[in-house]
């Protein structure tokens, strides 16, 4: 009985780090992948389910259509997420539900906001200005480059625009 | 009917951001790139329209619809005229949101003390 336990033992002391590290992984307490699923879902839809109300509530009221609705909903919704990102709420919800509140433009809005207000005491130009899109300037590079390069390919097929 | 829509469609659009960041591990920051990309690439397919026609606000509110515009106003301008179109045109749609987050943000700090 003892020696198996000491040559464990050895086993053990002896663990590279790559070992070490399949060893930590399976001992790992497993990432509940599906209930952060499950809260991303519901509060990105309820999100996007406020969204649609203020659209119909644009094309209703002032008689647009869901193209015209687009960019006031899209000023709204970013107005209200401002509004909670300086309450601190914005934070909090985004904690519980992670991309729910991430993906939407709401939570573009919330980092360059909580951005510019926490680079605030160094100074306009130097905090606010630049560090504004510190996040959110990943997404413009990104989604610009690709529209370019999008944008040249149907130039040189000579296809005209798709909307 | 709509409303129900928006809230699968853009419910599912986040899960799936969700499962980037948590499966596949990739910070937010990448996250948030890649679906600015992946709603570019639909568009340029002619996938993401139907979308939001079928989806609403559900497709149009995630970050997705941000590359969805960008292409949009590229194309739109290149159609009209021609090639300078591609660097002009990309910001035509994506003006409102781009605009509002940054004048609204930089009146919060104007206005907001910074909490902790």
């Amino acid at each position: 009985m003892t020696l198996p336990d000491s040559r464990s033992n050895s086993k053990v002391s002896s663990m590279s780090p790559d070992e070490y590290k399949t060893i930590a992984k399976k001992h790992e307490p497993p990432r509940s992948i599906l209930k952060n699923c499950l809260k991303a879902f519901f509060v990105g839809g309820l999100i996007c389910l406020i969204g649609q109300g203020i659209q119909q509530f644009f094309m209703s009221v002032f008689d647009m259509s869901t193209k015209e609705a687009g960019s006031p909903t899209v000023a709204v919704l970013i107005i209200i997420s401002v509004i909670l990102t300086c309450f601190g709420v914005y934070d909090k919800i985004a904690q519980w539900a992670g991309a729910g509140t991430a993906v939407p433009v709401t939570g573009f809005a919330n980092s360059m906001c909580s951005a510019a207000l926490e680079h605030r005491a160094e100074g306009l130009v130097l905090g606010v200005g630049a560090s504004m899109f510190k996040l959110a300037g990943s997404v413009i590079v990104f989604g610009t480059v690709a529209a370019f390069i999008i944008g040249i390919i149907y130039a040189l097929l000579g296809t005209g625009g798709g909307g | 009917m709509q409303f129900l829509w928006a809230f699968i469609i853009g419910g599912l659009i986040c899960v799936i951001g969700q499962i980037l960041m948590d499966a596949v591990k990739l910070t937010p920051a990448h996250t948030m790139s890649t679906l600015v990309v992946a709603g570019a690439v639909a568009d340029a397919f002619g996938l993401y329209d139907p979308l939001i026609k079928f989806a609403g606000a559900g497709a149009s509110v995630p970050i997705t619809s941000f590359g969805n515009s960008l292409v949009h106003g590229a194309l739109s301008e290149l159609e009209r005229d021609g090639w300078i179109g591609v660097v002009t045109g990309i910001f035509e749609i994506t003006s409102a949101g781009i605009s509002s987050a940054i004048i609204f943000s930089f009146l919060a700090a104007l206005i907001v003390r910074p909490k902790g």
